[in-house]
């Protein structure tokens, strides 16, 4: 079953946080759910094949040719910080 | 004549003949979204600059005897988690509320290349989790056939948009159900194609191996003209597939010669305990209505379907998760204005722009991709959606098409949903199984009971959506005759 401990390692893993309060909620829905993956277990799955994908088609090939890109501009627009025709990030190197 | 109220087809036809002009069919759509719209909640923003321009576009091209396309002059509506230059691609979420993207969408740039017209972009649940539409950052949206009623999801502003008589046709997407629940809960029609049937360029991924773009319409001949202008392969989508069939309907026909040899399975495993006990009666309707078509209808075996929620709770959310790492705050979506440090922009902007169903998603599927037993249960989930592919494989070596109804329940009202389920979607259980295995399927109108609309799937093979569209077109006319 998931632990506290564990809901805070996966919640940092994927940069969310939760109240307190919501972490018992959340215990308790992993658990339920949990209970019902149980059903997995009637089946012998030992020798079945994951599937992936459903298009087993081969991935075709094609020229490496310059083509039009998006307008750096209107690529820009939609963040809150830019500068020099990038995005501006915080400092994270010393 | 209400021009509203006239099918796909029906619009196209009379511009061609110069009975109607675009402009006209664009100004009653218009009008009739500001007249009703208040009360359904299916848009999120309209394009109205741009659907006049555009109109008048497709009239100077008839007044010049040019060719036009095959969606000529038809007003349509777009979920918004398909991307547009000309509107702002919200995906119902307050993480994307102001964001507009630098491209169009592969079916965008089709359906303009046809002369199709965008009204708008429709309401949904955010990012497309759920199934009642009431997850959007803008509010739930609301059934036409009764306003207290919820018009299912995600795909629920373009169902409902297109059961109001605001748009003749719309796109959504359908990933578990989202375009077929929709469709059979406002009295619609629906389709899933199979998967890689249409580009998945500039949609919105939610889980990538089972996302599709599904279409609308008010009867199988317009869901179809939708289906064929959107269709082929697009180099930006490496998994979507050159179709060597068209898909071209003959019109007219008598509802007998589209069924014509068909052989229909009913899997005996949709005699669930949590179905609604009305629609077994309907069922049995539904498959006296084939019989009486000529088609031969027979019970089969999916002996693996029960697993399919599970195993579809377990892969979408693993690939939701992942998915929903891009939303960092830096490069577009929301920013946080408090943060000190880069982990801090990252968990402050989610949390305060995703709702609680998205956080709940990705938290789930990171644990499934992550650890323990999630990890063991993602590995067995893998397996069990091979097993779900080998039954419907097996089925249709013998069947052309498989039917159960589209929802196991009938629509409910706005948060009065029974033992609303916790984590997995019960309305999904005949439909998410379709994604699993990409194949194509249809939900179509079959009547009511107790005033609530009821729909039926129709399930067919990769790639052989003419056998459903057929199919649909033949029970669509058989209820026509009274059969």
């Amino acid at each position: 079953m998931v632990t506290k401990e564990q809901v805070d390692h996966i919640a940092h893993l994927c940069k969310l946080k939760f109240a307190e309060e919501e972490k018992e909620r959340i215990i308790h829905e992993f658990n339920v759910t949990l209970k019902e993956l149980e059903a997995f277990n009637q089946i012998d799955l030992e020798n079945v094949a994951p599937t992936l994908g459903v298009n087993k088609h081969v991935q075709r090939l094609r020229e490496d040719i310059v083509g039009p890109s998006l307008d750096r501009d209107e690529v820009l627009e939609n963040t809150v910080e830019k500068q020099y025709g990038y995005f501006k990030l915080l400092k994270i190197v010393e | 004549m209400d021009i509203v109220k006239l099918s796909a087809v029906e619009i196209k036809e009379k511009i061609l003949k110069k009975e109607l002009s675009a402009t006209e069919v664009v100004k009653a759509h218009l009008n009739r979204i500001e007249e009703i719209d208040k009360d359904i909640n299916a848009f999120i923003s309209i394009n109205k600059e741009g659907a006049l321009e555009a109109a008048e576009k497709v009239d100077e091209k008839i007044k010049n005897g040019e060719e036009l396309g095959a969606l000529g002059g038809i007003p349509i509506a777009l979920k918004d988690n398909i991307v547009t230059k000309d509107t702002k691609t919200t995906c119902g979420s307050k993480m994307l509320e102001n964001y507009r993207s630098p491209y169009d969408a592969t079916v965008v740039e089709k359906i303009k290349a046809q002369d199709g017209i965008i009204i708008g972009k429709t309401n949904m649940d955010e990012f497309a989790m759920g199934s009642s539409n009431k997850t959007s950052f803008f509010g739930p949206t609301r059934n036409p056939v009764n306003t207290n009623l919820v018009p299912g999801g995600s795909s629920g502003g373009s169902a409902a948009a297109v059961k109001a008589e605001e748009v003749a046709l719309a796109l959504g997407t359908d990933t578990g159900g989202s375009t077929r629940q929709p469709a059979a809960y406002c009295d619609i029609v629906g389709i899933k194609p199979s998967y890689g049937l249409v580009s998945r360029y500039g949609v919105v991924s939610l889980a990538n191996t089972l996302d599709t773009v599904g279409v609308f319409g008010r009867d199988v001949s317009d869901a179809a003209l939708m289906l064929s202008a959107i269709v082929g392969y697009d180099e930006k989508d490496s998994t979507s597939y050159e179709n060597p069939t068209h898909l071209v309907v003959e019109k007219d026909l008598e509802p007998t010669e589209y069924i014509k040899g068909m052989k229909i399975g009913i899997p005996r495993e949709i005699y669930l305990d949590q179905i609604d006990k009305r629609l077994i009666g309907v069922m049995d309707k539904v498959i006296k209505v084939f019989q009486s078509l000529g088609a031969k209808v027979e019970e089969i075996t999916l002996p693996h379907l029960e697993y399919g929620l599970s195993t579809y709770h377990v892969i979408s959310a693993a690939e939701i998760s992942s998915n929903m790492a891009r939303f960092d705050g830096l490069r577009y979506g929301y920013r946080a204005k408090e943060y000190s440090t880069l982990d801090e922009l990252y968990i402050n902007s989610r949390n305060e722009a995703f709702g609680d169903e998205v956080k709940r998603r990705i938290l789930m599927g990171t644990y499934y991709l992550s650890m323990g037993l999630g990890r063991e249960y993602y590995e067995k989930a893998l397996k069990m959606r091979t097993l779900i592919i080998d039954d419907f494989n097996k089925a249709f070596k013998d069947y052309d098409i498989i039917l159960t109804p589209t929802s196991p329940i009938l629509p409910f009202q706005l948060g009065k949903l029974k033992d609303e389920p916790l984590t997995k979607d019960l309305t999904s259980i005949f439909t998410a199984p379709v994604n699993l295995a990409g194949l194509c399927a249809m939900s179509i109108p079959c009547g009511y009971v107790d005033g609530l609309p009821v729909g039926l799937q129709i399930i067919g093979d990769r790639f052989k959506e003419m056998n459903i569209i057929k199919a649909g077109l033949a029970f669509e006319g058989g209820m026509k005759n009274g059969i």
